[in-house]
C-alpha cells in the first residue's frame, strides 16, 4: 500500500478495497513508528486526520469521491491549517493554532483530502538543510547523519520514508526542489501566482509558491489539479482557465528541444551529480528529444540578487511578530519598545535574526538604490536570460544543486557556503518560472542526485509530460531508502 | 564590504531586535561576509534596465468596496498573549 501511485490509491479507496480511516491508520502509526528518529513531521494529529477520514468514507459511499479524496497528504508548516498547531518551524508560533485555512489547505479539504500532519521545515522557509528549525534537525531517511535539504526538508523526508501518499511544500529560492533532490523524491514549484499564498505564511511574497512533493510526476500533476487555482485574497493570485495537469503525461518526447545551460555545468558542481545528470540527459535523447546548448549569463548573479530582495521583503513580512496579536512574547520587559525587542529576540532563531538584519539594512535610508534598486533591476537581466534561452528550446535542464546531502554541520558557520547550495534554483525563483526536480540516480555516497527541470511560463503540463516519460523509463523514482 | 558595530547596533535597532555586546559582533562578521556576496552586484551596468518586482506583467486588481469578512474577534484573540475585555494589552505607552 505505501507504494501505491495516488492514482492507485484513489481507485483503490473507490472500490472500497481499503477504507481512509484504514489507510489513515497505516500511515498514523507509521509515522508514530518512525518519526522519533526522522523527525519529519512537528505536528500529527490523529483524531482531526481521523475524523477527516471518516468524512471521506462517508463521501465516497455517497458515490462523490474525487481523484484525491480520503488519501492521506501531508502539509508542510508553513500553511495555516483552521485548528491545527502552525509554527513554520518557529518558537515566535509555538502556540499558534490557527483560526483560519490557508487556500491551499481549502483546495484539499474540499477535494477529500486527509490532512495527516504537519512537516518539520526550517524557520520560515529560512535554511537549506533543515538544520534552522526550533524543532530539531529532520534526518535525512536515505542516511539519518545527512540533511534533508531544505527548507521543506520534513516533507521531502516524509515522502520518501513513505509517511504519507505525497505532501506540500513551498519553494522561494529552490525549498521544494532541493530537499527533493536529496530526498530522492520529486516536487514541483509552479509558476508563480498559480497557487494562492493566502494562509501561507509569508517569507519573500515576491518569490514565495506553493507545490507539490510526491513520489512520481504523476502524482504532482493529480495534486497540482487540486492545489493550483485563482484565489482573490491573494492579490498576486492570477485569474487562469483551470488546466488539467495530467493531460499531456503519455504525450511522447519526440522532437522536445532541451536546453542545457553551460553555467549549471560549471566549476562548483560535484563529478557524481553532473554523472547522474548527463545520463539523465541521455536517456532523453533515446527517448527522442534533441539536446541545444545554452547560455544563462547572468544567472551567477542570482545568489546576491537573492540575498537582498529576499531578506528585504522578510524584514517587512516578519515585521508583523511583535509579541502583541498572536504567537511568542516575552515574560519580562520593561516598556513596549523593550517587549518588541525582547518578544522577537527571543522568538526568532539565529538564521531569521540574520536575514532580518540583512533586510532591514539594505532596505534603510540611503541604501535602498545600492541594493534593492539593483537586485531588481538585475532580476529583471536573468529573466530576460531565460526568454533569451526559450527561443532555442522547450525546456531546461541540469542539476537540482550542486552536491548530494551533505552531513549535518558540514557547511559550519559561514552562511554564504550554506546559501550556494542553492545556486542552481534561485534564477528560477527570481524569473518567476516553473521548475521542478526528479530523481536520476546516486552519488558517490550512495545519496540521490536530482534532475532540474525548467520550463517556460504555465509549462507545467510539457514539464510533467517529460519527467513522466522519463519515470516509465527508469525507475530512480521507485527506489526507497532500506533499514528504517 | 566591512560593517562597523555602529551599523549593526543601528540595524539591530531598527529590526526591534535586542542584541548584547557578542551577538553584535558576531553579527557583524557574517553580515560581513553576506555582504561581500552581496558587492558582486555593483559591477553590472544596469543602465536603462527597468526594475521588475514580479514575474507576470499583470495589473492590480480592484475590488468593490464593501465588507466581505465576519467579525471573529474571538476566534483570533483566544491565541493572543494578553486581551482584557476585546482589547490587546501592551504595557502603557502614554501616562
Amino acid at each position: 500500500m505505501f507504494e501505491s501511485s495516488l492514482k492507485q490509491l484513489g481507485d483503490a479507496l473507490r472500490a472500497k478495497k481499503i477504507s481512509s480511516v484504514e489507510l489513515t491508520q497505516l500511515y498514523l502509526d507509521k509515522i508514530s513508528k518512525l518519526n522519533p528518529e526522522l523527525n519529519a513531521f512537528i505536528t500529527v494529529n490523529p483524531d482531526i486526520s481521523l475524523a477527516q477520514a471518516r468524512d471521506a468514507d462517508a463521501r465516497m459511499a455517497a458515490g462523490k469521491g474525487e481523484a484525491l479524496t480520503g488519501i492521506p497528504i501531508a502539509q508542510k508548516d508553513i500553511f495555516c491549517s483552521k485548528g491545527w498547531l502552525t509554527t513554520c518551524g518557529s518558537k515566535m508560533l509555538h502556540n499558534f493554532v490557527s483560526p483560519y485555512d490557508a487556500h491551499v489547505i481549502q483546495q484539499f479539504n474540499n477535494a477529500g483530502a486527509i490532512n495527516i500532519g504537519k512537516t518539520n521545515m526550517d524557520e520560515f522557509a529560512m535554511g537549506s538543510s533543515n538544520e534552522t528549525s526550533h524543532y530539531g534537525t529532520v534526518k535525512n531517511p536515505w542516511n539519518t547523519e545527512n540533511v534533508p535539504g531544505g527548507s521543506s526538508g520534513g516533507t521531502a523526508a516524509a515522502v520518501a520514508a513513505r509517511l504519507c501518499a505525497a505532501a506540500t511544500g513551498t519553494d522561494t529560492g529552490g525549498s521544494i526542489r532541493q530537499p527533493a533532490a536529496l530526498c530522492g523524491i520529486s516536487g514541483l514549484k509552479p509558476t508563480y501566482g498559480v497557487c494562492s499564498r493566502f494562509g501561507m505564511i509569508a517569507f519573500a511574497s515576491s518569490l514565495d509558491q506553493a507545490g507539490p512533493m510526491g513520489r512520481s510526476a504523476e502524482d504532482l500533476a493529480l495534486l497540482l489539479n487540486t492545489m493550483a487555482g485563482f484565489d482573490e485574497r491573494d492579490s498576486t493570485s492570477l485569474q487562469r482557465d483551470k488546466e488539467d495537469y495530467t493531460r499531456d503525461l503519455d504525450k511522447p518526447l519526440n522532437g522536445l528541444r532541451i536546453g542545457l545551460p553551460k553555467e549549471f555545468f560549471a566549476e562548483g558542481l560535484s563529478n557524481d551529480v553532473a554523472q547522474a545528470v548527463e545520463a539523465a540527459i541521455g536517456e532523453y535523447k533515446k527517448l527522442g528529444a534533441t539536446v541545444v546548448d545554452i547560455s544563462l549569463p547572468n544567472s551567477k548573479l542570482s545568489v546576491p540578487v537573492y540575498y537582498v530582495l529576499a531578506p528585504a521583503e522578510a524584514s517587512s513580512n516578519l515585521s508583523r511578530f511583535d509579541g502583541v496579536r498572536y504567537g511568542y512574547r516575552a515574560s519580562e520587559y520593561d516598556d513596549l519598545a523593550d517587549m518588541y525587542e525582547k518578544s522577537r529576540a527571543q522568538g526568532f532563531g539565529e538564521e531569521v535574526k540574520r536575514r532580518i538584519m540583512i533586510g532591514t539594512y539594505v532596505l534603510s535610508h540611503g541604501y535602498y538604490d545600492a541594493y534593492y534598486l539593483q537586485a531588481q533591476k538585475i532580476r529583471r537581466l536573468i529573466a530576460q536570460d531565460f526568454t533569451e534561452a526559450y527561443k532555442h528550446c522547450d525546456i531546461i535542464m541540469g542539476p537540482t544543486a550542486p552536491s548530494t546531502a551533505f552531513k549535518f554541520g558540514e557547511k559550519g558557520d559561514d552562511p554564504v557556503q550554506m546559501y550556494l547550495s542553492d545556486i542552481y534554483t534561485i534564477a528560477v525563483n527570481l524569473a518567476g518560472l516553473p521548475g521542478m526536480s526528479i530523481p536520476c540516480g546516486f552519488g558517490d555516497n550512495d545519496m540521490p542526485v536530482g534532475l532540474q527541470i525548467i520550463g517556460n511560463y504555465f509549462d507545467e503540463a510539457r514539464m510533467l509530460n517529460a519527467a513522466h516519460q522519463y519515470q516509465l523509463a527508469t525507475d530512480w523514482h521507485n527506489r526507497a531508502p532500506q533499514g528504517l | 564590504m566591512s560593517l562597523t558595530t555602529t551599523d549593526v547596533q543601528k540595524v539591530a535597532r531598527l529590526a526591534r531586535l535586542s542584541m548584547n555586546d557578542q551577538e553584535i559582533e558576531s553579527a557583524r562578521k557574517q553580515l560581513s561576509g553576506i555582504f561581500d556576496l552581496i558587492e558582486q552586484m555593483q559591477a553590472v551596468d544596469t543602465s536603462g534596465i527597468e526594475p521588475m518586482s514580479h514575474a507576470q506583467d499583470v495589473s492590480q486588481r480592484l475590488r468593490e468596496d464593501t465588507v466581505t469578512e465576519n467579525n471573529q474577534r474571538e476566534a483570533f484573540q483566544v491565541i493572543a498573549p494578553q486581551v482584557e475585555n476585546g482589547l490587546y494589552l501592551v504595557p502603557k505607552v502614554i501616562e
